[in-house]
């Protein structure tokens, strides 16, 4: 079967999912984006190799830091950005996604950043321009409904090496509302495929996918014993906006149990990282003190977010 | 003279630069060769200045077939490069496109007061305007294309030079 990422060389044609991504390209991902930090110290923060090129951000679901991210890494690989912003766009007037990727298409964009909130539009993309024998163009996914968050799995991937080093040594907790987070399936996808012998979900059974177990995870319903000696612990966001039903009895409830504090947070190893992929909300899924605290390295991951994008696409370009 | 005797060019680039350099001279090494040789350069001349590396990588024109550099080899500028007398530093000229990609690079550094070239051994077959300032040997006829060219550093850190039927 066809993998709808590769192309026929086996190199990177779209990033859509971390799920059956090779290891090896994982790693060349993470290891590409190391020299694209020290980028940001030069007189000159622009490297020239996607001089020329059109990236396309389509937001059909709003996000800041995201776009931003994107954004910034596509300039200073100094490639020209377009931000449609879909809301007053041609989708709120009844064009197809596809008829508007075939129009962009017309513009000779050269790559798409996609965030939609319908799971495996940027594979419908993706596919549609397999079709149309277009594999000069590239996708990216920056997030899908419930599905995939592939280039924040991978910076938090990059923001774990960074600190902790070696992937096969590792107890990693992850924390929350796993039910509605791509974030979380994207980083499970991960850290199985680098090797992390000991992956814990830790939230609300009303919050964990049914059958999670089966992706490798161990799952526990005591945050205390959830993070007991743990190396890495990763916050995920209540997302409120995705609740349907009575999912939760109230925000301040969910943080009594499942917000990490100070004392919560002595249950990790002394060493331990604190993570979020953001935005957070402080009070529910964590508490000030840790988040501003000594073991945080939440804007670290944003900054990384930057060099592993800029990897992302400069590998996609070449 | 035996283009294989590395060392021996090496001594040669030596003397001629000698008289050139101050001790704030800055040497920046292309990866890999120029790095090593930046390193010989940089003790036997007593340069005070650390020499920097640079990878090309990014510059490169061909850069959507030769792809990315990875973590092994990263541009490393140890110095202010505004204002600094520097000196490239690279193992075998031959087009001239990795000079010219190592110079844009270094420019987004900064702006130095001065930039010159120097080289082991010039293959000939230039395509960019660029002549180095110090060279040890220059090829009486161009190498051909299908010939390749690299310095090699041995676990005791000789240099040699070798040629490649590519």
């Amino acid at each position: 079967m066809r993998n709808p990422q590769l192309d026929k060389n086996g190199g990177l044609q779209h990033l859509l999912t971390l799920d059956g991504l090779p290891r090896e390209i994982l790693v060349e991902i993470l290891d590409n984006a190391a020299p694209f930090t020290e980028v940001a110290e030069r007189e000159v923060k622009k490297l020239p190799l996607l001089r020329g090129k059109s990236i396309f951000n389509l937001f059909f679901e709003n996000s800041t830091r995201t776009r931003t991210t994107f954004e910034i890494a596509a300039k200073r690989l100094s490639a020209d950005v377009v931000n449609l912003n879909v809301s007053t766009s041609s989708t709120a007037k009844g064009e197809s996604l596809l008829d508007t990727i075939d129009n962009l298409c017309a513009m000779q964009a050269d790559m798409f950043v996609v965030r939609h909130a319908a799971s495996g539009a940027p594979f419908l993309i993706a596919r549609h321009l397999y079709e149309q024998g277009r594999d000069d163009i590239h996708v990216i996914n920056a997030g899908d409904g419930r599905h995939a968050h592939p280039t924040q799995g991978l910076l938090d991937m990059y923001t774990i090496r960074h600190y902790k080093g070696d992937f096969t040594k590792l107890s990693v907790a992850i924390v929350g509302d796993v039910l509605h987070s791509r974030v979380a399936r994207s980083q499970i996808c991960a850290l199985v495929t680098l090797g992390v012998p000991e992956i814990r979900v830790i939230g609300p059974k009303t919050l964990l996918p049914t059958e999670i177990e089966k992706m490798g995870v161990r799952v526990f319903h005591d945050m205390r014993e959830g993070l007991r000696d743990v190396d890495v612990i990763m916050m995920l966001r209540l997302q409120n906006e995705r609740m349907n039903g009575a999912l939760l009895p109230t925000p301040q409830e969910f943080y009594k149990v499942w917000g990490l504090t100070g004392e919560k947070l002595e249950y990790a190893r002394p060493d331990a990282i604190v993570m979020h992929p953001g935005p957070m909300n402080r009070g529910v899924e964590i508490d000030s003190a840790v988040a501003d605290g000594a073991q945080a390295v939440i804007l670290p991951q944003v900054t990384f977010g930057i060099a592993v994008r800029m990897a992302v696409m400069s590998m996609l370009a070449s | 003279m035996n283009l294989t005797d590395a060392e021996s060019l090496c001594a040669a680039l030596i003397e001629q630069m000698r008289p050139h350099v101050t001790p704030d001279t800055a040497l920046v090494g292309i990866h890999t060769g120029g790095v090593w040789l930046a390193e010989r350069l940089h003790r036997a001349l007593g340069l005070s200045v650390p020499p920097g590396a640079i990878d090309v990588s990014w510059y490169r024109d061909d850069y959507g077939s030769k792809g990315l550099p990875g973590k092994a080899r990263k541009t490393e500028i140890p110095f202010h490069v505004e204002g600094a007398n520097i000196i490239i530093v690279d193992d075998v000229l031959y087009t001239g496109r990795t000079t010219r990609a190592a110079i844009n690079e270094l420019f987004d550094f900064g702006r130095p007061a001065r930039v010159d070239l120097a080289v082991l051994v010039d293959r000939g077959g230039r395509e960019l305007p660029i002549a180095p300032r110090y060279c040890a040997c220059t090829l009486p006829t161009p190498l051909p294309p299908s010939q390749r060219l690299e310095l090699e550093c041995g676990a005791d850190g000789k240099l040699s030079l070798r040629q490649i039927d590519a």
